[in-house]
């Protein structure tokens, strides 16, 4: 039987069907949750898409935090489940402190949209397992509050404990040391602004890189079967 | 050295469609009792030492940059170096 | 409640046959008040009056376009894939048995200059619920924009809000902007035009009606409470009771777009539909709920009773006419069967959307709005939504065409030297109607929903619609203001023209057509004529392509002062392709594929970009239109997509042939060896603006094979060189070399930099 991988609709998420496609195409079961339920259906795995949840008022993902499933997922976190914050999901990752850091307006100020190339900087978290060390992945970044900051003893800590997971090779929207994506203590949570939902097909993304999350999560969810 | 604080609100007939995500949220944090919640900006202009109409300057600022008058209001309040002041 | 003693109920308006009303700063002409004193056997109250002069206003009514529109029911094609079409909120054409599309371009020029941001913003949202409105799921949209001079420092307050308005929109509901157009021209000074259009998909089982059908059945608001936005029209009618004089802000104009509400009323409406949970919907566009209710019940077979204190609100002391008159956004009005509705209003609740019984479907063939108990408006609704004015507006041709006609710009100094040409190719590419525009599009989500198979800058945009069958949707959105303005029939087929290309471009094949026709004032004798010439050449167009007008918007009295803009009508072109894996992309392909120019060069330089640019002309006649070489051409690039026999293709329009080659070498990181025909003259083949033209690219060994579907098409083809790799940009043999850094060094960036970034 394959992974489940739950895909959480908050009111204003708009990437939950891309991301259940992605999961579909990887090999893993997608499977539909409710921001406003507390039960996550025994998933083996939560993703939180991107888009505007609850209109990303007053701060991105601030007021996602609040709701009910959140609760659970961080509970689950916090019990080792894989969770993945893309975009909207990642803010929503940082205010919920299941990461560190914050996701700002980006250095220019604007939205802005081109592939970004990034480095896969570590392998040794659940959803990155599956790559080939320092590999270089293409997915689409998409945001207008996407400059990931924090202070500097924490990125000074991040990056002796390998927990910076993803790293631009053209920094798009000004993010201290080029950081794209990170990951908690444990490596189960990891977040990252890029969309690798988007590039899943050859005929609709820059590249196809983005099924390497999948596998990554479905390697590391058989390892631990295993062990 | 004068201090200026601009606050800008967006004109109280104009949708703010955050106030409306905040104020549907509040219920999640237990809070049931508020009927409205409107969000602005506070701007704080800092001038120099021997600047001049300080006041009138910072509503030009605040006229032609800060606020779009089409759809938002804002107010001026001049707050003086307290150092000074005493 | 005494503070409503003061509301102008029907019978207060019985009571008071002689009181004098402001109908005239409402809009209306007298000869109209009459009517509609006719059409009660009484005088008007103050919300009814409102909502004659809503219903009956230019917007609304099309009372000046109407009598020239008729042509596009007369002479549209008959095809079984036209599901609705005109009249309804968006047309809806079949794609295959099970799916149909549906697609709409509207235009939101005034708004958009008044406050940039918000009005490019609510007029996405306002086009995106026409498509919801047919039952469908919004999956892409596009802009049509249009500006001054882009050095006029009003064109850097405009472009940067409106760009920012239509991707805080599209990026927050989350809708891929899958292509359009931006252009500048001083004549878009003091009003820039906004054109924007979404594309939705439904099962053809789900196609939605606007009627409100079925005696007993109840109305439902759903979304947005209704607060004071946008009645400035109807402000004459505050009473004194409720005029909150001191408070400057009390009747905006401006409305604000709320895209995660948006959002909300599209997953909601999507799963009312799909459970067969409403009867009938209509959205709460420019005239609010006064529109929503009177084509509710006009399209249906009764009438209908609301209680309008029902209505939630945003603002306080709203009278009946503000809220009638309210355009508020991301509202719709649902008719639901009494049985269902409890179901309907807890699925709105679990999304956290407002919904609300106002009223009921009726027997008594009339429109009855009460407030608190007093019946305010009791009208037949047929005489509101489809009874209104209609003028025969007169026309005449302006004095200046014979003079235009002849100050042809083919008799301008042209460049000569090879050094000369050369550089007029990069400063064709530099120029803002033809340099690079990621400065605007990378602002605009392209990719979410992971169907986009073609945006931005490609001629057209490719979404896929099923992932099974890998059938598609290509759409194209072309103006071309200069050309209509040297002869708006010529210049609607052109722009027709190059849509209809565009879309065969991608390899898919046309089927239905969008239209938005942007004019001065209509009370101008010489914009009525162009209109009416603008729309007989879209018409005839059409009817020869074989393709109908599915539906579209007119907007009137885009001029400052007495000055018109260029009449410029922007077409939408929509096509299907079977299978979009085999989508034609632009591009150069691979080392050695062969470049070839399908169509034929003339020499049309009037109207062109070079004559704009290169000296500030415009005068003489647009190029010719062959629409039977466009069909040919259409057929012949959707056989060669089905076929895999082209590696890339890509229209010839503004800036002719050479700023094709400049945008297939920026997009594909290849480079081009170029020969022109033995004989051309490297000017006129590298600029003129001839129409029916194609930059393809065929991949070794195909060659044969290709030539031979054109000559069997009669369409004449021209090889002109090489694709490589290895070539540093553009060699153009025998006469200059130009090198990728050159090209990219004029063509991109060139948007930001000027508008002072």
């Amino acid at each position: 039987m394959s992974a489940r991988i739950g895909i959480v609709t908050f009111p204003g998420s708009l990437d939950d069907r891309d991301a259940a496609r992605a999961v579909y195409l990887g090999g893993a079961e997608p499977v539909a949750l409710w921001h406003d339920d507390t039960q996550i259906h025994s998933v083996d795995g939560v993703w939180l898409p991107g888009g505007f949840s609850y209109g990303d008022a007053l701060r991105c993902g601030a007021i996602a935090r609040f709701s009910q499933v959140m609760d659970t997922v961080k509970a689950a976190a916090a019990q080792g489940m894989p969770v993945l914050g893309v975009c909207n999901g990642f803010q929503v990752l940082c205010e919920s402190h299941l990461l560190p850091g914050a996701l700002v307006r980006n250095a220019h100020l604007r939205y802005r949209n081109r592939p970004a190339r990034l480095r896969v900087e570590t392998a040794r978290t659940a959803w990155t397992s599956a790559f080939a060390p320092e590999a270089e992945v293409v997915f689409p970044a998409k945001h207008g509050e996407g400059r990931y900051v924090a202070d500097e003893a924490t990125l000074d800590q991040l990056e002796a404990s390998g927990r910076v997971v993803f790293r631009y090779l053209d920094n798009p929207n000004g993010s201290m040391r080029d950081i794209a994506g990170v990951a908690n203590e444990a490596g189960n949570v990891v977040g990252l602004m890029p969309h690798p939902e988007h590039a899943v097909e050859a005929l609709t993304g820059p590249s196809t890189d983005g099924l390497g999350i999948v596998a990554s999560v479905l390697a590391h969810l058989s390892e631990g079967a295993r062990r | 050295m004068a201090r200026v604080v601009v606050d800008v609100m967006l004109k109280s007939e104009i949708l703010d469609p955050q106030g409306e995500a905040v104020l549907g949220a509040l219920p999640r944090l237990g809070v049931t009792d508020v009927a409205s919640v409107r969000i602005g900006k506070r701007v704080e202009i800092e001038f120099d030492e021997n600047a001049q109409n300080v006041e009138e300057q910072s509503r030009v600022i605040a006229d032609q940059l800060l606020a779009n008058p089409v759809i938002e209001s804002f107010t001026v309040s001049v707050e003086r170096d307290p150092v000074e002041a005493a | 409640m005494s503070q409503y003693v003061a509301v102008d109920t029907v019978g207060v308006a019985e009571a008071t046959p002689d009181e004098k009303q402001p109908w005239a700063e409402l809009g209306l002409k007298e000869d109209e008040y009459q009517r509609i004193r006719e059409i009660l056997g009484r005088r008007p109250t103050q919300s009814e009056l409102a909502m004659y002069s809503i219903m009956w206003s230019e917007h609304c009514s099309y009372k000046s376009s109407r009598v020239h529109l008729r042509q596009f029911n007369e002479k549209n094609p008959r095809t079984p894939r036209l599901l609705a079409g005109i009249g309804e909120n968006a047309g809806v054409v079949a794609i295959d048995d099970n799916i149909a599309v549906t697609f709409k371009v509207e235009s939101h020029n005034h708004p958009s200059y008044v406050e940039p941001k918000q009005g490019a913003a609510t007029g996405v949202g306002g086009i995106i619920r026409d498509i919801i409105a047919m039952g469908a799921r919004p999956i892409a949209v596009m802009d049509s924009l249009r500006f001054g001079a882009i050095d006029h420092p009003d064109t850097a307050r405009v472009l940067p809000g409106v760009v920012d308005g239509i991707g805080h929109y599209g990026n927050c509901v989350g809708l891929p902007n899958i292509g359009g157009e931006t252009y500048f021209d001083p004549c878009y000074q003091g009003n820039p035009l906004v054109n924007a259009l979404s594309v939705g998909v439904l099962p053809r089982s789900r196609l939605q009606s606007m009627q409100a059908s079925g005696t007993g059945n109840i109305v439902i608001l759903l979304g947005a409470k209704t607060g004071r936005d946008g009645i400035g029209g109807v402000s004459v009618l505050a009473s004194a009771t409720f005029s909150e004089s001191g408070e400057d802000d009390a009747r905006p104009s401006v409305q604000v777009g709320d895209p995660f509400t948006e959002k909300l009323l599209i997953e909601v409406c999507l799963e009312l539909f799909d459970a067969g949970l409403v009867v009938g919907v209509q959205d709460l566009g420019g005239a609010g709920l006064t529109c929503a209710l009177s084509e509710t019940a006009a399209a249906g077979d009764g009438g209908m009773h609301v209680d309008l204190e029902l209505v939630p609100l945003r603002a306080k002391g709203m009278e009946p006419h503000d809220i009638l008159a309210s355009e508020s956004q991301e509202r719709m009005l649902l008719i639901v069967d009494p049985a269902k509705a409890e179901e309907v209003l807890a699925r709105a609740h679990r999304w956290g959307l407002l919904a609300t019984a106002i009223g009921t479907v009726t027997d008594s063939g009339r429109l009855v709005v009460d407030f608190h108990g007093q019946t305010v408006v009791d009208v037949p609704p047929k005489s509101l939504a489809d009874e209104g004015p209609v003028y025969n507006r007169p026309i005449a041709e302006p004095n200046d065409l014979g003079l235009i006609a002849v100050d042809r710009a083919e008799t301008l100094p042209r460049p000569t030297t090879a050094e000369e040409i050369r550089q007029t190719v990069l400063d064709m590419a530099a120029s803002p109607n033809l340099c690079d525009k990621s400065w605007i599009t990378e602002q605009y989500d392209s990719s979410v929903f992971g169907n986009t198979v073609l945006g931005t800058p490609h001629d057209a945009g490719v979404v896929r619609l099923d992932e099974r069958t890998g059938v598609g949707i290509a759409i194209s959105l072309d103006g071309n203001g200069r050309f209509a303005r040297l002869d708006p029939y010529l210049g609607a087929q052109l722009a027709l023209a190059e849509a209809y290309r565009n879309v065969a471009v991608t390899g898919a094949t046309p089927i239905a057509v969008s239209d938005c026709l942007n004019f001065g004032s209509p009370e101008d004798p010489h914009v009525m004529w162009q209109f009416e010439r603008a729309v007989t050449g879209i018409a005839d167009g059409c009817q020869k392509l074989g393709i109908p007008v599915t539906g579209g918007n007119v907007s009137f009295y885009n001029q400052t002062g007495r000055e018109a803009i260029h009449p410029t009508p922007v077409i939408g072109v929509l096509g299907v392709i079977d299978d979009v894996a085999r989508r034609i992309p632009l591009g150069l392909g691979r080392t050695g594929d062969t470049i070839a120019l399908l169509g034929t060069t003339h020499e049309e330089l009037s109207g062109s970009e070079w004559a704009s640019v290169k000296h500030g002309h415009l005068g003489g006649v647009p190029p010719k239109v062959d629409l039977d070489h466009e069909m040919k051409l259409a057929d012949l690039l959707s056989r060669l997509a089905e076929t895999e026999q082209l590696a890339a293709a890509h229209d010839l329009s503004q800036g002719g042939l050479a700023q094709a080659l400049v945008e297939a070498i920026s997009f594909s990181g290849m480079g081009a060896q170029i020969l022109l025909p033995e004989g051309a003259d490297p000017f006129t083949y590298l600029f003129s603006e001839s129409s029916g033209r194609v930059l393809v690219v065929i991949p070794r060994g195909q060659e044969l094979a290709v030539r031979t579907a054109c000559e069997s098409r009669g369409l004449p083809i021209t090889p002109l060189g090489v694709a490589d790799a290895n070539t540093d940009g553009l060699h153009l043999r025998d006469h200059f070399d130009i090198t990728r850094d050159e090209i990219d060094a004029a063509f991109k960036g060139r948007i930001g930099a000027r508008l002072g970034e």
